[in-house]
């Protein structure tokens, strides 16, 4: 089921917070996750796999390299759920 | 009954589900075995979270080749999920990005090469062998090193070490009753593949040259050769290496 913004966000902050341990509150849609939340590659696989375990959603490898901000992951995850 | 029905097998380098390794483990479980996955480092995490994708999630035991404390207590630690192995998956690979220049790799990059990608496979091999009895299979992946490659450098020649390091293990290993054979893919993108700068270049001519044709995303003639090597239906064949290729090793230019 399609959950809101503010839904996938809120989620996705808890995953970033999980590998990371970065206060979830930093994690915000204009944020870069390599450039402010330091976020590196591998980080980042950890970080796919487990948001598509949580939303539900596939996120093709070839996509990931488009996600370079918090709201490129939450739209692509918004419209991947439909 | 599957072909791998009462067997336990060691399966490593299992890091996404586009992973050669993830479809070796899947297909092996839908066969009847019962699968143990291999994981180090930060790569763990991953590897435990893409486990539960599996029709039985296994349990990840930390196994960094390149580390010799790992290795000597491996056999140990595999002693809480089983008391024996009747087969090994060696899905191993890794040289840093300066072995993909060949002329410019330094030996520093290369040594790590070919520790980490054939040296590795012997290393493996001993740690696994006091669980390993008559009938066991060690199968592992190269990409045919008889060649030079675009873009492959310094890997094509640890793999090449690595499919010597093959032969060696079918000698040595051979008189306890185990064998250990290679299968040598076409260029699957995966993970690993991709972290090779240029790998697209290989893939772009494989379709062409490839008398069955080639799917660089599908991993699974690969998996069922690797299962079928790992079954009971190899029973005098060790040193081998069987081309899953769509037939690319067999054509001249």
């Amino acid at each position: 089921m399609a959950q809101s913004t503010q839904e996938i966000l809120a989620g996705l902050a808890e995953i970033v917070n999980e590998e990371t341990g970065l206060d979830p509150a930093s994690v915000e849609l204009d944020k870069s996750f390599t450039d402010d939340l330091d976020i590196d590659s591998l980080s980042m696989m950890t970080i796919v796999v487990n948001a598509e375990d949580k939303f539900g959603v596939s996120i093709p490898d070839d996509e990931v390299k488009n996600l370079k901000t918090v709201r490129d992951a939450v739209d692509f995850i918004a419209s991947a759920q439909g | 009954m599957g072909l791998l029905t009462g067997k336990t097998l060691l399966v490593t380098g299992v890091l996404m589900d586009s992973s050669i390794a993830f479809h070796v483990a899947r297909l092996a479980q839908d066969e009847g075995a019962t699968v143990i996955l291999t994981s180090f480092g930060r790569t763990m995490k991953i590897t435990t979270a893409i486990a539960k994708r599996l029709p039985q999630t296994p349990p990840v035991v930390e196994l960094d080749v390149s580390n010799q404390e790992h290795l000597d207590t491996l056999a140990g630690r595999l002693g809480e999920h089983t008391d024996r192995l009747d087969g090994v998956l060696h899905s191993i690979g890794f040289a840093p990005q300066g072995a993909f220049t060949f002329l410019e790799g330094s030996w520093a990059d290369v040594s790590t090469a070919v520790h980490v990608s054939a040296y590795s496979l012997k290393a493996l091999a001993v740690a696994a062998l006091p669980l390993m009895g008559a009938g066991g299979s060690i199968v592992g992946l190269t990409f045919d090193a008889r060649y030079a490659w675009p873009v492959y450098d310094w890997m094509g020649v640890a793999k090449a070490a690595f499919e010597a390091t093959n032969r060696y293990c079918a000698r040595d290993l051979g008189p306890k009753g185990v064998r250990c054979n290679l299968v040598a893919a076409g260029p699957i993108r995966t993970t690993a593949a991709k972290s090779i700068p240029g790998f697209e270049t290989f893939e772009r001519v494989w379709g062409d040259r490839a008398p069955l044709g080639w799917d660089v995303h599908d991993a699974e003639p690969a998996a069922r050769a690797c299962v079928a090597l790992l079954s009971d239906w190899f029973p005098a064949t060790t040193g081998e290496i069987v081309h899953v290729d769509g037939g690319v090793h067999a054509m001249g230019q």
